[in-house]
């Protein structure tokens, strides 16, 4: 892939949108490891870890510092949309929701470094191809869709046994008294738990991507401007300085409004990772 | 954009970075906000609780003090009393003894006075029958006239 030429506008955010990957197994597309993705995800979770464990270590009911402050403003807000939108024990949840929260914006906010700047540095070292925002990968998105799922899986397992969790899945929604209506039922029923469970992750996981993909795609659209201007052309052509001074408050704007977005998309993929574990943690048996 | 591997290795570590949360993140920081939730909580009944028994300890402290100035008055009261007795028992001590030593003076006064008398009273009547002797040129019996005597002397 690295032989490929990358010209025009076009060539320039095809490039940009291209993920860095390792064939595990040539030949096998399956194999692939987009590795600027994991690499990316994996440095700003262990710099998740690290700075809550640093304050953690520390923690004092005394008087906090202003780092514990700091994290413990984070916790407590994770702590108080844990309780108002899971009933249940929420001793593996609550953590679950930090790290969303947390890992998803660190993710996220990596879309606010400059497009260019470390692909830019990257090509310096020999590296082609670097996406820089983990979120902007549908394998990433996908991947944390489907850890919450395998915990919503678990827990409705465990909460409801796997025969009451069988059975929901053959008798709800559509209810019904008669056995024989309760049999003529069931496929639907089956169905529809499928489909909905199916939504489930794909609406997580897709929600933050196309959020995520369409903001960085801006970003790259608005750095168009001054494409393959060399820098001499910004300050003696009469169209460079404009563009120059377009692009910087176009990129502005749109990072200032791109703040609230990849804060909101934390949000809003831990609150319905919640309300999912929540609805796994519920029996319909009850009414 | 395709689908491979790199999902199976996100949800591996997404699922080891909520288990090192879990472990060694989420409890810390929560305990210590919970257990300083607790201390203010504490705290604060600890103040009401306190203020409660200060007030408690005023109101007690101001009925000793009414007790003891009623105390000190009725003290006082006593003591002028007690004083007033001494003094009224002084005074009529004082007049007693006044009274019992003026009267020891007269009775000695009386009886000098009457031991005086009976001097004289002798005397006069040594120098009665003295003069009488003398006038007779006679002797008197003094045995024989003792009577007489007698109640010349009383005579005087």
């Amino acid at each position: 892939m690295a032989d490929k030429e990358y010209t025009g506008v076009g060539g320039y955010i095809e490039h940009h949108l291209t993920n860095n990957v390792i064939e595990l197994v040539p030949g096998n597309p399956f194999w692939n490891v987009h590795i600027d993705s994991v690499i990316y995800s994996l440095v700003l979770g262990v710099l998740f870890l690290w700075f809550f464990r640093r304050v953690a270590k520390k923690a004092t009911s005394g008087v906090p510092g202003r780092m514990q402050n700091f994290i413990e403003l984070i916790v407590g807000f994770v702590d108080d949309q844990v309780k108002d939108a899971f009933k249940g024990n929420s001793k593996l949840v609550a953590p679950l929701a930090l790290t969303i929260f947390v890992w998803v914006f660190l993710m996220n906010f990596m879309d606010l470094v400059p497009v260019d700047l470390l692909p830019a540095a990257g090509q310096q070292v020999g590296i082609n191809y670097m996406k820089v925002v983990p979120t902007t990968d549908l394998n990433i998105t996908f991947g944390l869709a489907i850890g919450v799922m395998i915990l919503v899986f678990y827990y409705s397992i465990v909460i409801k046994g796997p025969l009451g969790y069988a059975k929901e899945l053959v008798t709800h929604p559509f209810e019904a008294k008669n056995p024989i209506a309760i049999i003529a039922l069931a496929p639907f029923n089956l169905l529809l738990n499928v489909v909905e469970t199916l939504a489930k992750p794909i609406s997580l996981a897709l929600r933050l991507f196309g959020n995520l993909y369409s903001g960085e795609l801006i970003f790259l659209l608005i750095a168009v401007f001054t494409l393959d201007m060399a820098v001499t052309e910004l300050f003696t052509t009469l169209g460079g300085p404009l563009m120059g001074i377009g692009q910087f408050i176009l990129t502005f704007i749109w990072a200032a409004f791109h703040i609230l977005i990849i804060t909101l998309q934390a949000y809003i993929f831990m609150m319905l990772s919640l309300v999912y574990l929540n609805m796994a943690h519920e029996k319909h048996d009850a009414h | 954009m395709s689908l491979n591997v790199t999902i199976i290795i996100q949800i591996l570590a997404f699922l080891a970075v909520c288990w090192l949360t879990m472990k060694y993140i989420w409890p810390q920081i929560l305990g210590a906000m919970e257990e300083r939730e607790k201390k203010i909580a504490d705290g604060l009944a600890a103040g009401d609780r306190a203020e409660k028994e200060l007030s408690q300890a005023q109101a007690k402290v101001d009925t000793l003090i009414v007790d003891a100035k009623d105390q000190a008055i009725h003290i006082k009261d006593q003591a002028s009393q007690m004083a007033t007795k001494i003094k009224d028992q002084a005074k009529s001590d004082a007049l007693a003894e006044k009274e019992r030593q003026l009267n020891a003076a007269k009775a000695e006064i009386e009886q000098e006075a009457n031991r005086a008398k009976e001097a004289l009273r002798q005397q006069v009547s040594a120098l009665a029958i003295a003069g009488t002797e003398q006038l007779l040129s006679k002797e008197v019996d003094a045995q024989k006239h003792a009577e007489l005597l007698d109640d010349l002397i009383k005579e005087i």
